[in-house]
């Protein structure tokens, strides 16, 4: 599914003038299915607004630009936003906040029950404990504890098998990182990429953490003030260190390593991920002989 | 959900602003039991009323777009409530032969209509010149009294301070929360009232998990501060009863008797003819 927004605003509080804020203004961007999609932006700069239109939980308003995915046109008042919903999953920041039922298996058949109401209980059973397993847990250890038991890092486990249950073809996250031990970050790109080899043909990721945009997406675009300043590969967009400044983010580890070394007159051409920077550097350093 | 403003403190650093807390929220009770005493039909008595709550929010400098949007929130009870008179009070004489709206209904629908619109004037005047923590401290020194009978009068205070506090934090959270669910494909708009009650278990357990950890958390940080109760703790704002006070008392104290010597004249006659 391709999501096409034309020129899409959002403006908060629009009916005080004094309290109005342009969150999203005027956003033109293609997400072809298949990438690995990076959103950043400083906070308060429309990332969010932005990602919650894409299954309708901010509708899109008369005059306000037009968005469209796949076959869904979310400008329609009569579009199937539980269809939609079941096709682009949605991983909220802290998703771990959402859990409330009795038991992980409950919790996580919660959407699977709301979108697939038809479903047998064996394909119920069959689904959750999919879900369960992609998410690095074992079923029947977990399936019949009550969630608020697990460790943080489990609940947040359960939380996003309960989204991904559903086999959501766009799967967009919101800072789904964050609070992480670094071995929970790492885990947790791994559930990622796993996921974006099977059923899951899109990811987006809303994210601060410049690293992991750098080391995963395959495009990304740059929010500023609701309006995109920035787009193109991780390359493109950190490339010009000061304009990244400007607009509240860090540089990714790769690419500050690639500054410095230009410094002392070493051109590392990379595409920034960690492996072909070290590649790169590497080539380098056996082209200088070795005397670095 | 963010939008709620009814009664949000308005800051102007005006006389009504610099008010003692405590004699404002006597002043709002003195005020509403003064539109109460008005008797029925006496129009004259509400003008009053409604004179004073005007003169008050003048000299508050609260714009009356802000005082208006607190009626918002009982227009249902103001419109049934009026409707209920003009359409089931029989008494009176029916305004067209046979017709069931009286004279009567019409004006007792007028009366009521005024009356609930002046209280919540009254209230949201209160709470747009006062900030939650002054409100509180007010409360607690006019229930000081009770101090005597053993009631925890600071803690009731901290706990109502408290409670205001989270509200706009709660709400957001709330929001939150809806939207997790219904990207989960939670449905909260169709079915009867029992589905739609049920639809609101996944909203309401996660909120009241995380409030009881916000609560957990808040303890921790007040213990960590040392906070040991009333026993040991002074005011950072002394209260004080200065002119804007007294001026303010003998205001409302004139509204009361404006409002009985208002009750002399009665006016329905004159209405009707």
């Amino acid at each position: 599914m391709q999501i096409v927004a034309k020129d899409l605003t959002y403006i908060y509080s629009e009916k005080s003038k004094s309290l109005a804020v342009r969150a999203v203004d005027g956003v033109t961007l293609t997400i072809d299915e298949g990438e690995f999609f990076g959103i950043v932006g400083r906070t308060g700069s429309g990332k969010s607004t932005f990602v919650q239109h894409l299954n309708g939980l901010i509708k899109v308003g008369k005059d306000k630009g037009s968005l469209k995915i796949g076959e869904f046109d979310l400008t329609d008042k009569d579009c199937d936003f539980m269809a939609l919903r079941s096709k682009v999953g949605m991983v909220f920041q802290y998703p771990e906040a959402q859990l409330f039922a009795e038991t992980v298996f409950d919790d996580v058949a919660f959407g699977l029950k709301n979108f697939y109401p038809e479903l047998s209980p064996e394909e119920t059973t069959e689904r959750v404990k999919t879900a369960l397993t992609l998410v690095g847990l074992n079923y029947e250890e977990v399936k019949e504890k009550s969630p608020f038991e697990l460790s943080g890092g489990q609940k947040r486990r359960v939380a996003i098998a309960g989204v991904i249950v559903t086999r959501p073809e766009v799967l967009v996250l919101d800072e789904p990182a964050a609070g992480l031990d670094p071995v929970g970050k790492r885990d947790f790109i791994r559930l990622l990429k796993e996921l974006h080899k099977t059923f899951v043909k899109t990811i987006i990721i809303v994210s601060h953490d410049m690293n992991l945009v750098s080391e995963n997406c395959s495009r990304a675009v740059v929010f500023d003030k609701g309006k995109i300043a920035l787009s193109g590969t991780p390359k493109e967009i950190f490339s010009d260190a000061k304009k990244v400044a400007e607009l509240g983010l860090d540089l990714p580890v790769t690419a500050k390593l690639t500054n410095d070394l230009k410094d002392k007159g070493i051109i590392i051409d990379s595409d920034l991920t960690t492996d072909d920077f070290i590649q790169k550097y590497l080539r380098a350093v056996k082209d200088k002989g070795g005397a670095l | 959900m963010k939008e709620m403003t009814f009664g949000q403190y308005y800051p102007t650093n005006s006389p009504v602003h610099k008010m003692n807390a405590s004699v404002k929220i006597l002043l709002v009770i003195a005020y509403i039991v003064a539109v109460f005493m008005v008797d029925y039909y006496h129009f004259l008595g509400l003008l009053a009323c409604l004179f004073a709550i005007v003169i008050a929010t003048v000299i508050a400098r609260v714009p009356f777009g802000r005082m208006l949007k607190s009626i918002k929130g009982v227009i249902f009870l103001v419109v049934f409530s009026a409707v209920l008179q003009v359409f089931f009070n029989k008494q009176g004489t029916p305004l067209w032969e046979g017709g069931f709206i009286t004279d009567e209904g019409l004006l007792t629908a007028g009366f009521i209509t005024m009356r609930i619109v002046l209280i919540v004037l009254g209230a949201s005047l209160l709470t747009l010149t006062t900030s939650p923590v002054e409100l509180a401290d007010g409360i607690e020194f006019l229930l000081y009294p009770l101090k005597y009978i053993k009631f925890p009068v600071h803690e009731f205070a901290l706990i109502m301070s408290i409670a205001l506090r989270f509200i706009p934090t709660l709400l957001e959270e709330t929001d939150r929360i809806i939207k997790a669910q219904k990207a989960r494909g939670a449905n909260f708009e169709s079915g009867n009232i029992f589905k739609r009650a049920k639809a609101l278990i996944p909203v309401l357990i996660p909120l009241l998990i995380s409030s009881f950890r916000r609560a957990d958390e808040l303890a921790d940080a007040m213990d960590a501060r040392c906070y040991a109760g009333s026993k040991v703790r002074t005011k950072y704002k002394k209260t004080t009863f200065g002119l804007g006070d007294l001026f303010g008392l003998l205001f409302f104290a004139g509204l009361i008797v404006g409002v009985v010597y208002l009750n002399g004249f009665y006016l329905y006659p004159y209405l009707v003819a």
